[in-house]
């Protein structure tokens, strides 16, 4: 007998003679207290983001990239790591190559395998896109995809996300529900609530622990 | 299957670590300053007690349906998990699990290992099973790093550094890491930050521990505040995640009110910054991630625990920690003085399974049975009830039916039982009462002044000159 089976047999002896607990999931208990006007949930995401360092603006489809464009240069940062496979990632560059700011754009195309020491030394900046977001904790919904791989919203000091506004939604039980997740969930799918900290020391707050120092959401009403 | 071998157990000497701990006033400052901010960055967290009733009754209910079906998502676990290529192992003890990190080890002839924070590797000693066989491992959660630079364990579950102030920080930075000495937080952060980062990519394997796996997904999921954990289960081309059988739910939504649970209750965090779902290794197309996913379940005596339905309710941890920072033995004792992994009130009623009743002795009764572990438990563990329990399982015969627990009766002693057995006969037989009560009063005088540990700390207790039944007869005669 392997150890899972004498692992199973024991646990299985342990319940011979009783029946599984009902499933009476409380779905009233999980969304009625977090329930926002739709007036406010774009507020609340803000509040409950900015209690946590996220910086956020309210900007438009046309306008954000000018937004990026002076965020980066208000830190002095002259490159971005970007994909340029998305739709997002093309009207940043288009954006780039019309206006001739002096913003380098950085493909993340490759394995990382081929360029460790660059993402993790050389990239001071990332942009991706994100699935949503969730007004009750200030979250927002990052699934990693071929185009823009994990590491993308992780090793660079500073993350540019953009948020639709029509994709903010109140509580995570919407959320899971609203995107199916239970039909399947991507290799990795994050819930990401401002950049990295630590209270480790002391219960003293730092933040830029071992991910991003900044996170700045762009939060785009009109889409 | 080695208990004809065993050796006796060694009790961990707790009574002597709680003396010196309450010796020293500065672990005493740290853990108070640190119990008194965790105890109002929960309250906080819970400004309606009827909507923190409601969800820790339901947090309960969702662990009770786990473990009523635990067989039965274990295995629905592993097939998911399995067809998204991610690699299930089983392991009965901690030897069983740190051989099965050690072949993936040498597979891949690693020589350095990154660890995210895992409490069931503290468990399995892994860092120092593989630094025996010349694997380095490193910690990269801040608080377990500072922890490892001082060659120590962790005294907190969720804080593992709790102990230490920043000055203690400073000064093990500068002697250890060669930097200049500060006492800014964000300063040793960033020494903390720049040391482990190259450390991210050199290393061949990942660990990481698991909060919640989902058996109907196939997928780990994890939460930290640091990023440490996403690094360690993404950069290294092998990631191996270890956890304790307990640890399945059943469906994806049932995480919903565990994680509200857990990071609310844990650190007073509506969330914490990452919640990182992982449901295979890097697929064809992809750019990162590992290639391979493993995951290690343990048992070390989690099924003893299940086998009785009682002691079971022990599994609904959610490893919070809410219960140490509200235990007042905890906040005067630390962490350290447990002498195990899991220190505090749920350390007192996990640990006799994981190591015996005989090793963990004076665990059970380390309490002061407030009662406020059991009030503050997001998933309602009656902890007092359980530690009451251990303490009756501990002075049962040794060898009485049903045996539940390694190293039962390890407290048994015939003498003590046969003194209970004719007190009980005494408070049960009317006649027999009035007989020694009335002597004891009349013969009070020949009370000795000492009576064992009772009187190390307090006086002896004086008889009163007549008995109750006598002051009441004559009082109710008088009316």
């Amino acid at each position: 007998m392997s150890a899972k089976d004498r692992i199973l047999a024991k646990l299985r002896g342990s319940l011979a003679g009783t029946t599984p607990v009902a499933d009476d999931y409380d779905v009233a208990l999980l969304t009625e207290p977090w329930r926002y006007a739709p007036a406010d949930r774009i507020a609340r995401l803000r509040t409950m983001l900015e209690a946590v360092h996220g910086e956020t603006r309210l900007t438009t489809q046309a306008t954000w990239p000018q937004q990026v464009l002076e965020a980066l240069a208000t830190r002095n940062i002259g490159e971005l790591l970007i994909s340029p496979a998305t739709p997002h990632g093309q009207q940043l560059a288009g954006h780039v190559a019309l206006t001739g700011a002096g913003l380098r754009l950085k493909a993340y195309d490759r394995p990382v395998e081929e360029w460790k020491d660059e993402l993790f030394f050389r990239t001071p900046a990332s942009l991706t896109g994100t699935l949503g977001g969730i007004a009750a904790t200030g979250s927002l919904v990052v699934w990693p995809t071929p185009q823009e791989p994990r590491l993308l919203s992780l090793v660079p000091p500073f993350h540019i996300a953009l948020l639709k506004a029509s994709e903010v939604r109140d509580n995570l039980f919407e959320m899971m529900q609203a995107q199916n997740w239970s039909g399947g969930l991507p290799t990795n799918a994050l819930l990401v609530s401002g950049p990295s900290k630590t209270a480790d020391i002391q219960q003293t707050l730092a933040y830029g622990a071992h991910g991003p120092k900044e996170l700045l959401v762009l939060i785009v009403e009109d889409a | 299957m080695s208990a004809m071998t065993e050796l006796p157990a060694v009790p961990i000497a707790f009574k002597r670590n709680a003396r010196e701990a309450l010796a020293d006033p500065q672990l005493r400052r740290n853990f108070r300053g640190a119990m008194d901010f965790l105890m109002d960055k929960r309250r906080v967290q819970f400004p309606d007690g009827d909507e923190l009733e409601r969800l820790r009754a339901f947090g309960n209910r969702v662990r009770a349906r786990a473990l009523s079906k635990l067989p039965e998502l274990l295995e629905r676990l592993d097939a998911n998990l399995s067809r998204n290529g991610v690699k299930v192992h089983w392991a009965e003890t901690v030897d069983e699990a740190n051989a099965i990190v050690h072949r993936i080890v040498e597979r891949h002839a690693a020589k350095k290992v990154i660890k995210g924070k895992s409490m069931v590797s503290e468990e399995m000693e892994m860092n120092h099973y593989l630094g025996e066989r010349g694997v380095d491992c490193l910690e990269s959660d801040m608080g377990e790093f500072i922890v490892q630079l001082r060659e120590e364990k962790p005294s907190h579950i969720i804080m593992p550094a709790i102990h230490l102030n920043v000055g203690q920080v400073a000064s093990l930075f500068h002697d250890k890491l060669e930097v200049d000495y500060t006492e800014d937080v964000d300063r040793l952060i960033q020494i903390g930050r720049e040391t482990l980062r190259r450390n991210f990519f050199e290393a061949d394997i990942g660990v990481s521990g698991v909060n919640f796996a989902i058996a109907e997904t196939g997928t780990l999921l994890l939460v930290e505040n640091e990023g440490n954990g996403r690094m360690s289960t993404t950069v290294p081309p092998v990631h191996i995640a270890v956890t304790g059988i307990e640890k399945v739910v059943e469906n994806l939504r049932d995480v919903v009110p565990l994680l509200s649970l857990l990071t609310r209750s844990a650190t007073g965090q509506a969330i914490t910054t990452y919640v990182n779902m992982i449901s295979g290794p890097r697929k064809a197309d992809e750019l990162d991630g590992p290639q391979e996913v493993h995951l290690v379940l343990l048992d070390n005596g989690r099924s003893q625990a299940f086998a009785d339905g009682e002691l079971r309710q022990t599994l609904n941890c959610i490893r919070c920690g809410a219960c140490m920072n509200h235990c007042p033995v905890y906040t005067r004792i630390g962490g350290h003085a447990y002498g195990t992994v899991y220190p505090g009130p749920i350390g007192k009623i996990i640990t006799p399974h994981m190591l015996g009743l005989d090793t963990t002795r004076d665990l059970p009764t380390a309490s002061s049975m407030c009662g406020a572990c059991g009030e503050v438990c997001p998933v309602k563990i009656p902890i007092p009830a359980l530690l009451r329990r251990l303490r009756e399982e501990a002075v049962r015969p040794p060898q009485a039916e049903p045996h539940h627990m390694r190293g039962q009766g390890t407290k048994y002693s015939k003498k003590e039982a046969m003194v209970w057995k004719a007190w009980r006969k005494m408070n049960t037989s009317p006649a027999l009462y009035r007989a020694l009560t009335f002597a004891g009063t009349r013969l009070s005088a020949l009370m000795p002044s000492r009576i064992g540990p009772w009187t190390e700390h307090r006086s002896a207790p004086k008889p009163a000159a007549r008995t109750l039944h006598e002051l009441a007869r004559e009082h109710l005669g008088e009316q």
